[in-house]
């Protein structure tokens, strides 16, 4: 098939095959849209050209193809939700209201997770009120389990037949399911600038939200109060942008406000990123006299003691004015990054799914498969993924949960049949094929010949580097043979 | 399939199939989609497949690996360009003398099962690093390495397609490989202990055994 996208229409393809008797693995698709018409549009007679290379190297390799066999797994009909926050509890609700087993771990001795210090939204909603109603609603759903002070030491297993072993509250216990929804929230960046830790009156704008909301008065009755965005983001070492700070600072912005409407709120913004609606708030602060004073990288604001004073002395570099800017400040707000919970990136390595470079979890695609991991029956939701608002978290984990209901709602999962096979006559034994394979799917059995490689069909990803490493091509990658690839590779030098 | 998937074979394939260059696109360090980081082995790859190209007098400029991801379209077309002014800029590979070259590359394809054992008992990086790949591959341990024990191999294999043609007397061998007749003397020495070649007294040249 020389066509459009495979990614969207090889399994259509496929599917029709089958329906019509023929293996599916006999379907190759020589994909001229984005690998040249796309690419090579003002270039016609030299697409027109490459498209029939990529249509002679396909041929090249039907010739080679096989029938392959699909393997059925069993399917434990239960999930497994790390994370016990506004995420996690949704997403194990959805799945148990869909009539499954779930299991939810919590790592604190509280559900929650971050929403508990979340006070209002910028909509002015009760998020405790929200939450009360949520873990209300997991404590009381009969098929809802809920670990506390859950840590996990050890994952076997793969789709449809997952074993985590938990260390919890109450001791040991061993899971059995057959997915895995990921939700396990992110942390406030400690900041180490701008005299965080060391001076009473510099705080995070999570601890601001808190005093506001308890009634400290201290803080509403400020005559001036400076707030820094982008703190410990957006710098070398943090590229990212943490996505709901400038909201957040916008909203309490909005409510000091409102207790206080003569006092002087300054937010030191880069960019103010109240994206969608959230721009109204932005400019409904502005109306109220909320200062918006933007620096650039390399002109951060610069915070001292107040000579002689309790409070602070703020100077910034406004690049408008071209001066530089001297605030006196009663309290110094900081608007710290988002990062990635500790623990993370060792739940990552046990659940064989993969991160950023900044240490968020990593969708297997951005569009098309936006709450799955690339490792089967694993999804995540949350803010785990990137910095979210509350509203975008919870779409995502009703997404996370319908993702794994439409597995646990079949009694058997397919797995592919392109995965490697070993051939006992060429193995040497040499081991290279196992220390290779990340997925633990290869090991030796004993045969009257000594020891011979054998891999398990079910945990191989097909990935294929055993194969690269093997000196006797005793082992192969079904549907990407040696024989298939250099048939290609003979195809695409032979010329018209 | 992964970019580590790429077997060294693959490689002096294509070259001995008449491609000028050849280029590997892989994901960039440190962000694979799974655990796997095979990235890692094909730049693992691409230093071998340079130093046996090297042993066998092809530019290893010829191969060369790139990270590109899949959204870096405009970058994907910048390294494919500049490839190309690179490999036209060494010309056409194995002209003249191009049923040489193919000895030659053939020679070094049969050393590449001997090489991925070498590589697993001697060459272990001790850490899933670009820089750690790259200072290992610089070394002059793995110089040593590929003197000892990969270039010894690879005579034996230069001697063998060879005389797969035919018979040839050990100075036939010498001038056609472009080597002194002391190196040939040993590869020959070698070969005969392995039982590889035979030495026929009456017509006074080496044959395959």
């Amino acid at each position: 098939m020389a066509a459009c996208t495979p990614r969207t229409h090889e399994p259509l393809f496929r599917d029709t095959l089958r329906e019509g008797g023929i293996n599916q693995y006999f379907f190759d698709m020589a994909n001229i849209r984005e690998h040249c018409s796309w690419v090579h549009s003002k270039q016609a007679e030299e697409a027109t050209q490459k498209a029939k290379d990529i249509v002679r190297m396909s041929v090249a390799r039907t010739v080679g193809l096989e029938p392959l066999q699909e393997f059925d797994l069993p399917m434990t009909k239960v999930a497994l939700v790390v994370g016990g926050g506004l995420a996690g509890m949704t997403c194990a609700l959805s799945i148990a209201n869909q009539g499954f087993e779930v299991h939810l771990l919590e790592r604190d001795k509280e559900l929650g997770g971050m929403a508990r210090r979340l006070r209002t939204t910028l909509d002015g909603l009760d998020v405790q009120g929200f939450l009360r109603d949520l873990v209300r609603q997991v404590y009381r759903h009969p098929a809802v389990h809920v670990a506390h002070g859950a840590t996990i030491t050890d994952v076997s297993g793969y789709v449809g037949s997952f074993a985590t072993t938990v260390r919890y509250e109450a001791g040991l216990k061993v899971i059995e399911h057959g997915v895995t929804v990921l939700a396990t929230g992110a942390d406030e960046h400690r900041p180490t600038e701008h005299l965080y830790g060391e001076h009473d009156r510099v705080m995070t704008q999570l601890e601001l939200e808190a005093r506001l909301a308890d009634g400290d008065d201290g803080v509403a009755a400020s005559s001036s109060l400076v707030m820094i965005q982008c703190v410990g983001c957006r710098t070398q070492e943090r590229t990212y942008c943490a996505r709901v700070c400038c909201s957040q600072a916008v909203k309490n912005a909005l409510t000091l406000k409102q207790r206080s409407p003569d006092m002087n709120v300054y937010v030191l913004f880069r960019d103010m990123r109240t994206y969608g609606y959230r721009e109204d708030a932005y400019r409904k602060a502005a109306d109220r006299g909320v200062v918006f004073v933007r620096f650039e990288q390399g002109g951060e604001p610069q915070v001292e003691p107040q000579a002689g004073g309790d409070g602070l002395s703020v100077s910034v570099m406004d690049p408008i004015l071209g001066a530089r800017l001297l605030l006196e400040a009663d309290h110094v707000v900081l608007s710290a990054a988002v990062v990635p919970s500790a623990g993370s990136q060792e739940l990552a390595r046990l659940f064989k799914v993969s991160s950023n470079p900044d240490g968020f979890f990593q969708e297997a695609h951005v569009k098309l498969r936006p709450v799955d991991f690339a490792a089967d029956g694993v999804f995540l939701c949350g803010i785990n993924h990137y910095p979210k608002h509350i509203p975008e978290a919870l779409s995502q984990a009703h997404g996370a949960a319908g993702r794994a209901v439409s597995l646990l709602a079949q009694d058997t999962v397919t797995a592919s049949g392109s995965v490697c096979e070993g051939r006992e006559q060429a193995c040497v034994s040499c081991g290279a094929c196992i220390t290779a394979c990340a997925y633990g799917a290869i090991s030796f059995h004993d045969t009257p010949v000594g020891k011979k490689a054998v891999v398990n069909p079910v945990l191989c990803k097909g990935d294929g580097l055993c194969c690269a490493k093997c000196p006797t091509d005793a082992i192969r990658l079904k549907h990407f043979t040696n024989e298939e690839v250099l048939d290609q590779i003979d195809a695409a030098l032979a010329g018209p | 399939m992964c970019t580590g998937r790429v077997d060294l074979s693959f490689i002096f394939h294509a070259f001995r199939k008449g491609a000028d260059g050849v280029i590997i696109g892989g994901c960039w360090p440190g962000e694979c989609h799974y655990v796997t980081e095979g990235n890692y082995d094909a730049l693992g790859n691409l230093h071998l497949a340079r130093k046996l190209l090297g042993l066998v007098g092809v530019d290893p400029e010829r191969i060369r690996l790139e990270w590109i991801a899949a959204s870096e379209g405009s970058r994907f077309a910048e390294v494919m360009s500049d490839f190309v002014s690179t490999v036209d800029g060494l010309g056409p590979l194995g002209l003249p003398g191009a049923e040489d070259l193919d000895r030659r590359l053939e020679a070094a394809e049969r050393v590449i099962p001997f090489l991925k054992l070498v590589e697993r008992e001697k060459l272990r990086v001790p850490e899933r690093s670009e820089a750690a790949y790259n200072e290992l591959f610089a070394s002059e341990e793995v110089d040593r390495l590929f003197r000892d024990l990969v270039a010894e191999k690879l005579l034996t294999s230069q001697i063998l397609a060879l005389l797969r043609l035919g018979p040839r007397a050990a100075g036939e061998i010498a001038e056609s490989l472009g080597l002194s007749p002391a190196e040939v003397s040993a590869g020959l020495g070698a070969s005969s202990r392995q039982g590889l070649v035979t030495y026929d007294v009456e017509r006074s040249c080496y044959a395959l055994a």
